[in-house]
């Protein structure tokens, strides 16, 4: 079925919060080059698994992982592993818009600058080329020094997404990335996911059957803490093998 | 930058900000030290049991006596003067600024109390002095220009924000359920108030009190300057008397060299102002957080 | 009167009550300022603010009073400022919720409520004595710094816990250390509010008379520290930090113990200038907590 190089490898994975068991078993590999979409119904554990993918969920102090995630054939949660480096080789996108309170530039320039790069040649460069990657260049090179609070909400989206790009990395991840935005700036980041994933690996999360079944390749289908399904998205979508998916994909629930 | 210099330089930035978060425990150990040291030494010389029995207060005199019971009579005095202002209008205030005000009043008043509570208390120690003690002579012709009556009240006066901020927050914290289900049996907003919202805020308010009183307890300008500085063992609160507070900068003000027992006793008093003021703040302490505890 | 009616009548007169107990300190302060301002006013003026303490009421000013205060609570500043924020920021963003923690948290509300008089006493023996800084500006800073070190703590914290959880995961996701996430973005966020509170904390230990009392600061001074800035090399010079001081509060305490009248008069108009200063402060403070407010919208 999976035909193309895969960047995740997830074995046996469970995780808990405290006593909680947030997700049960999860085993499957996330194709690279590709979009692969995560759904399921509210509190099935999608975003805690998107969140164990950059390792955000070590924030949480409860928060403890069984199991085994690889990425690009090394195991992210091992002790040698940096986090800081997995973090910038796996960038994500967050529910709702999250600017820093700074001007649009900082706010791209920021990930660039934490890793030690100042001149402002190579800063200017970086914030341009990952502007016009997220499609907002046109819209903002005249206003680049003014505040991000001063973007529209679909706006303020593609600047995080410029944000995340600017730090080059492999992977980006979406966690419900349209759900705080109208359809129009929904479709704009749609088309955006899709360019993306020539070059690089995408993972979204998202509550919305139509946008899981127009970005992605691949679809899992998460129920209760549980992968039921995973496979092409196509497949998914129109001869789901599993009774529950095709109950949820024709909003029997959820 | 390289990682692993990097990873030396968070851990020892994390070092450097938790000794910043536990020199808070160095100054309390200062405290604790200076006072216990320096009192320690004044018992050397006056018995503990004339510090607690004697009923003179005369280590500047001749004669000397070192009841500090005569000094804690003024600080009683003051005190509860203080409280018997601030503890009723305060708390009036904090049931109307939380119970009954629009929302629009109580974000015009708040800041308006804030400055009440930024004036500086030597200000209020001028005011006590020049214009409540001539203002209250007019009615009670044998009160003496220096009394505890007036700088109780100033010092009541400065009080009435504290205690009516953190009382309204306290009562303002209280779920609304309980209020509907007061009103919903045909209560008026006051009964509600009274039988329902203040009880069920009780500790919270009552930690406010506790907080007044020992910032009263510890209050020193209003009463340094308007109390008078004759230490007497009395409820008089028309004559001069002497607090803790203000002892210590009497002694301040004078040539009263190190060493000495003059010297000795500002600490002896320090460190029984400090034991009364850190018990009630522990009492508030654990009443606030039993309070949050119970609703937040 | 029946029941009904006479628990309406306490209803509504409890509107009136309640008011005018939240006015009445209200009252109070406009009574207090109109009754210094009457004092004070004539005495408050050019000649007031450029003459040292003086035998004659009528020709002493607060010269060497300011400039002591200024002096002092700058130095309060440059120490308590970087020590609470490191502080705060060390319980906010690296502690965990365990014994230790708690201890500091206790410790540090305990000590916002010591009287400041106490914290005098430390100074003393502490500054002025064992560390034989004498009765200098740097040892009246030191101890205000201590006094206010509590508040500004508090605050700061305050300020870093409104930062949104949303703005740290950003800037972890970028491959942030935690360090660079706070002073990179959650210290600058925080900023405005933290400087609220510094600023309030800071007219606070500039209103402060007895602790420096107690350290033994002087009461008469007829001179100035020694200028920061000068017109011979090295042009700048700390000297100051180790000379005598006054500050307002104990300039106007000063005035106010004395049976002459005319000093009475002295001292109101010191009142309106340390108040003045203090005002200031705080409508600063409530000016830029204001403007924060309108411009974040998390």
């Amino acid at each position: 079925m999976v035909t193309t190089d895969t960047a995740f490898r997830i074995e046996r994975l469970n995780i808990f919060y405290g006593e909680k068991r947030a997700l049960k078993e999860v085993n499957f590999n996330i194709p690279a080059k590709a979009v692969t979409a995560v759904i399921g119904p509210s509190g099935c554990g999608k975003s805690t698994f998107i969140r164990c993918l950059n390792r955000m969920n070590d924030l949480i102090p409860v928060f403890r992982l069984e199991g085994k995630i690889e990425y690009d054939g090394m195991d992210i949660y091992s002790k040698e592993v940096d986090v800081i480096d997995i973090r910038r080789q796996i960038g994500m996108v967050f529910q709702k818009p999250n600017p820093f309170p700074k001007s649009i530039y900082e706010n791209v320039a920021y990930g660039v600058r934490i890793q030690g790069f100042n001149k402002k040649e190579s800063l200017d460069n970086a914030v341009e080329t990952s502007l016009k990657k997220a499609a907002l260049w046109d819209e903002v090179k005249d206003r680049i020094h003014e505040s991000a609070f001063s973007l529209s909400g679909g706006q303020q989206q593609r600047l995080c997404i410029a944000r995340a790009l600017a730090v080059e990395p492999k992977v980006i991840l979406f966690d419900e990335p349209c759900s705080a935005l109208d359809p129009i700036a929904t479709a704009k980041i749609e088309d955006l996911i899709t360019e993306l994933k020539k070059d690089y690996t995408v993972v979204i999360v998202t509550h919305n059957m139509q946008q899981a079944a127009r970005v992605s390749e691949y679809t899992g289908f998460f129920m209760m803490g549980e992968l039921i399904e995973f496979d092409n998205t196509q497949k998914i979508f129109t001869a789901p093998s599993n009774k529950m998916t095709e109950d949820y994909i024709t909003g029997r629930f959820g | 930058m390289h990682r692993n210099l990097q990873k030396i330089k968070e851990k020892a930035i994390e070092k450097a900000l938790f000794l910043s978060a536990f020199f808070s425990v160095f100054i309390t150990l200062g405290i604790v030290g200076v006072l216990i040291f320096e009192t320690f030494e004044f018992f050397k010389e006056v018995s503990v049991f004339d510090f607690l029995t004697d009923t003179q207060w005369t280590p500047l005199f001749a004669e000397k006596h070192f009841g500090i019971m005569t000094l804690f009579a003024g600080t009683l005095l003051t005190t509860v003067i203080a409280m018997s202002v601030s503890l009723p209008v305060g708390l009036i205030s904090a049931i109307y600024l939380s119970e009954y005000a629009s929302k629009k009043i109580r974000i015009a008043i708040k800041p308006a109390l804030e400055i009440l509570a930024a004036v500086p208390t030597v200000v209020y120690g001028y005011f006590a002095l020049l214009f409540v003690t001539p203002l209250l002579q007019k009615v009670i012709p044998e009160l003496s220009g220096f009394n505890s009556l007036s700088s109780g009240i100033v010092m009541g006066i400065m009080i009435i924000p504290i205690i009516s901020s953190l009382s309204e927050d306290a009562l303002h914290s209280v779920p609304m359920s309980l209020r509907e289900g007061s009103m919903a049996l045909g209560s008026t907003k006051f009964q509600t108030s009274i039988k329902v919202i203040l009880p069920a805020a009780l500790s919270g308010v009552a930690a406010s009190f506790i907080l007044g009183i020992s910032r009263a307890i510890g209050e020193t300008m209003i009463v340094a300057i308007a109390a008078g500085q004759q230490p007497r063992l009395t409820l008089n609160p028309l004559v001069p008397v002497e607090t803790i507070t203000a002892y210590i900068v009497q002694v301040s003000l004078g040539d009263t060299p190190t060493g000495t027992l003059e010297y000795k006793t500002i600490f002896a008093a320090g460190m029984s102002l400090f034991v009364v003021t850190f018990g009630l703040n522990m009492i508030s302490y654990f009443l606030k957080k039993r309070f949050r505890e119970v609703y937040e | 009167m029946d029941t009904k009616l006479r628990n309406r009548l306490y209803d509504k007169s409890f509107y009136i009550v309640g008011l005018f107990a939240t006015l009445f300190g209200l009252i109070v302060l406009l009574t207090l300022l109109i009754d210094i301002t009457i004092d004070g006013f004539s005495r408050l003026g050019w000649q007031f603010l450029t003459s040292y303490p003086s035998r004659k009421p009528e020709a002493a000013g607060v010269l060497s009073a300011w400039v002591g205060t200024v002096w002092v609570a700058a130095m309060t500043v440059v120490v308590a400022f970087p020590l609470g924020v490191s502080a705060a920021t060390y319980l906010e963003e690296y502690s965990k919720k365990n014994w230790l923690r708690e201890f500091i948290e206790i410790n540090i509300s305990n000590l916002s409520a010591v009287p400041s008089i106490i914290y005098g006493l430390l100074g003393l023996q502490l500054f002025v004595r064992g560390l034989n800084m004498d009765r200098s500006v740097i040892a009246g800073a030191m101890t205000l710094a201590i006094l206010v070190l509590p508040l500004i703590i508090i605050s700061t914290r305050e300020a870093i816990r409104a930062i949104p959880t949303t703005i740290r995961e950003a800037s972890y996701a970028l491959g942030a250390t935690k360090w660079q996430t706070i002073r990179n973005q959650i210290l600058p966020a925080a900023m405005p509010t933290i400087l609220t509170g510094t600023i309030l904390a800071i007219s606070r230990a500039i209103g402060e008379a007895s602790p420096l009392i107690t350290i033994g600061a002087l009461t008469y001074v007829a001179f100035l520290p020694t200028s920061p800035i000068s017109l011979e090399f090295p042009y700048i010079s700390l000297k100051g930090l180790f000379d005598p001081f006054s500050v307002l509060p104990i300039q106007i305490f000063n005035w106010v113990s004395r049976p002459q009248k005319g000093f009475w008069i002295d001292a109101a108009a010191g009142i309106m200038v340390l108040l003045i200063i203090v005002f200031f402060m705080n409508g600063i403070a409530t000016y830029l907590r204001y403007r924060y407010e309108k411009r974040m919208r998390w």
